[in-house]
């Protein structure tokens, strides 16, 4: 394992990933989800719009790195809420 | 297709390639996440960076450029070999022993490594010992790929067209030949012209073969490493120049393995998006087509 | 062909198609017939023209290619493939290269057959997002995982072996064989998976009778495109090995030496590499002209 180099933020980035792929797993198997559509123009099920919010997230991630100043945490707030949104309404 | 029985238990038959993939593909994944974040100098000996490298790829003006011609080598090569290709397996005679044969001729640029691609293309364009090379100077062209970069372009997208054009005729060729004699029938009965044959029997059977067939290719005129590697070395300058031929002489040349690492993720993720939007738009298509089927 | 009167319907539609055969050659235009027979001989003429370069190269000695043009061999010699066939180092590398890809077509093959079949007959949780998974495997640039991959495999041992390169190209081949297999499996009628189960057979002994030779050609397309991935990629083999087990696109880089590159025999490497594809190609030819629509449809 030693030449994995691991550091601290990406064992947690992992962990929650598979934290993530889990819970949606957990959760289809309670309810399973039914294929519908919101404000995105083609029709997803649940684990599609997760897909699309990490996704977005890596490029909302990359934009603020890349080419503004501004704090991570910023990038990350954004990247949820992007998320939730999705999530709900997409 | 919707027929398929929901059983969870096909879990059992997927986990033996799941597991193989995975070590191939997560744990260097992994990897090279962690390798993007920090400064390695070895497994002893590394610092913690943060997104330093990130923000460097982004704004490094030789990349940026680098992606720019990756996009237009992509998009002219697949310009020209998706129609060239689909005209191909049209010619391609049905049966007989010239179909054997040509088919073979057809495919042969396909089954050689892709580094003698390059040097057998390095040896038939040079100017003193290449036919092609040679000739084009006969007739009077100062044809020199290694001072001039139009000429440096217009050989890697031959050799390009020469190399890869075969996928395409052969995924068409295989799709029009799944089609029935009896729609051909049909058609010469409606006296329909070339043309409709053409638009309304054959494309709709050939969109699964071309989807799989631009896939690849975008995937692998993205990923062009060795040929114009053998052929040009990236240059007159960085005019040809790839991605990735950048990533490896970064990784390997320059052994910078946070940067390299960095880039890898961001080439990745531009794949990723790519491939997944055109993946959806055609399934989406077909979906849509079946649903008006049904109706 | 007779002209007595068909009796079966077998042999009237084979009758007609003939007729209808003959008809049509009569009524095409010879122009158009001319202009299609013209244009595929431009194509093969410009696919064949660098590989005829490359053999006329193959057959001169190095004196002539640099002392003069010439468009067949003047003094034709095979020294370069004495050369090639008399140096260990040479032959060692196509030998090493066949055996990885062989290694490859094989577990790709094994793992990818049962679960192109659970893709293509079942549904379960995530399979389409794992479909999409395995395909952006296709799609990752070999150039991204090398380094790992020198680490991973140094780490368990299998460095400079055939089984690391084998492995290594699993990452693009298994994703490749379960598209293309899955393919061929949905066009199999899922009525006789249920018939044969219904008949007693165990899930093992169905897929291994009567599934898998319903399915022959398809796997004959797989193995093609197996085949053809593996012995073309070079980064990563090259990479992944040293001595033992240097594949032959590696032993080549070889020739370029002090006195600048030994170009007669760079290319008749280059024709011995061409060789295994076209056996390969010769063998699958009926399967690819039989036609295959490939893809979910």
């Amino acid at each position: 394992m030693e030449w994995m180099v691991w550091t601290t933020p990406t064992a947690i980035f992992f962990s929650a990933i598979a934290a993530i792929l889990a819970g949606m797993t957990a959760w289809e198997l309670a309810s399973p989800t039914i294929e519908r559509k919101g404000f995105l123009p083609i029709a997803t099920t649940r684990g599609d719009r997760l897909f699309i919010g990490l996704l977005c997230a890596a490029y909302i991630h990359l934009m603020v790195v890349g080419f503004t100043s501004l704090s991570l945490w910023l990038a990350l707030g954004i990247s949820i809420l992007w998320l939730l949104i999705l999530m709900r309404w997409g | 297709m919707n027929n398929k029985i929901y059983n969870n238990r096909a879990w059992w038959l997927i986990l033996p390639m799941l597991l193989l993939v995975a070590f191939s593909a997560i744990i260097p994944l992994m990897t090279v996440v962690n390798y993007s974040v920090q400064d390695v100098f070895d497994a002893n000996t590394r610092f913690f960076t943060g997104v330093e490298w990130f923000q460097a790829t982004l704004n490094d003006p030789g990349l940026q450029a680098a992606l720019v011609r990756q996009f237009a080598f992509s998009l002219t090569v697949l310009t020209i070999e998706v129609p060239l290709g689909i005209g191909i397996a049209l010619l391609m005679p049905k049966k007989g022993w010239q179909a054997s044969a040509i088919l073979i001729l057809v495919t042969m640029p396909l089954l050689i490594p892709w580094n003698v691609v390059g040097s057998i293309w390095q040896i038939f364009t040079r100017g003193d010992i290449g036919l092609m090379g040679w000739g084009l100077r006969e007739l009077g062209y100062g044809y020199n790929i290694t001072r001039s970069a139009v000429d440096a372009w217009g050989t890697i997208i031959l050799m390009d067209v020469w190399h890869w054009t075969p996928l395409i005729a052969l995924l068409c060729y295989s799709g029009l030949r799944s089609i029935p004699d009896a729609y051909y029938q049909a058609a010469r009965i409606d006296r329909a012209s070339r043309w409709a044959v053409f638009r309304y029997i054959q494309l709709p059977k050939l969109t699964n073969v071309l989807v799989i067939g631009i896939l690849l290719r975008f995937m692998h005129s993205f990923m062009i490493y060795a040929e114009p590697f053998v052929l040009t070395g990236g240059g007159p300058g960085n005019s040809t120049t790839f991605l990735s031929q950048s990533l490896t002489t970064m990784a390997i040349g320059q052994q910078d393995l946070g940067p390299s690492a960095a880039f890898s993720l961001i080439y990745f993720l531009i794949i990723l998006l790519v491939c997944w939007v055109f993946y959806t738009a055609i399934m989406n298509l077909q979906k849509d087509k079946q649903q008006d089927k049904g109706a | 062909m007779s002209n007595s009167i068909p009796t079966t319907p077998e042999a009237v539609r084979k009758q007609a198609a003939a007729a209808d055969d003959r008809r049509r050659r009569q009524a095409r235009p010879v122009s158009r017939q001319w202009r299609r027979r013209g244009l595929m001989t431009a194509y093969i003429v410009f696919v064949l023209l660098p590989v005829y370069w490359l053999l006329n190269m193959s057959f001169q000695s190095n004196s002539e290619i640099l002392g003069s043009l010439t468009l067949w061999p003047q003094d034709f010699t095979l020294e370069h493939y004495a050369k090639i066939f008399s140096d260990s180092n040479w032959y060692m590398g196509y030998v090493n290269s066949i055996a990885y890809v062989l290694m490859n077509m094989l577990i790709s093959l094994a793992v990818a057959l049962p679960a192109a079949y659970a893709f293509s007959r079942y549904r379960f949780i995530g399979d389409k997002h794992l479909f999409f998974w395995l395909l952006t495997n296709l799609m990752a640039p070999p150039a991204v995982f090398l380094l790992p991959y020198f680490q991973l495999y140094y780490t368990v041992g299998l460095f400079d072996t055939h089984v690391a390169v084998a492995l290594a190209h699993c990452l693009f081949n298994i994703p490749l064989a379960i598209w293309i297999l899955e393919g061929f499996m949905s066009s199999v009628p899922k009525e006789i998976d249920e018939t044969a189960f219904i008949d007693g057979y165990s899930f093992p002994r169905f897929f291994v009778k009567i599934f898998i030779p319903m399915i022959s050609s398809g796997i004959g397309v797989t193995l093609f495109f197996l085949f053809m991935f593996s012995w073309v990629e070079l980064l990563l083999a090259s990479t992944l090995t040293a001595t033992n087990a240097q594949p032959i696109g590696s032993v080549m880089t070889q020739t370029k030496g002090a006195s600048g590159i030994d170009w007669g025999a760079l290319s008749a490497a280059g024709v011995l590499t061409i060789l295994p594809g076209i056996v390969v190609v010769y063998f699958v030819r009926n399967h690819i002209a039989k036609g295959f629509a490939l893809g979910r449809t």
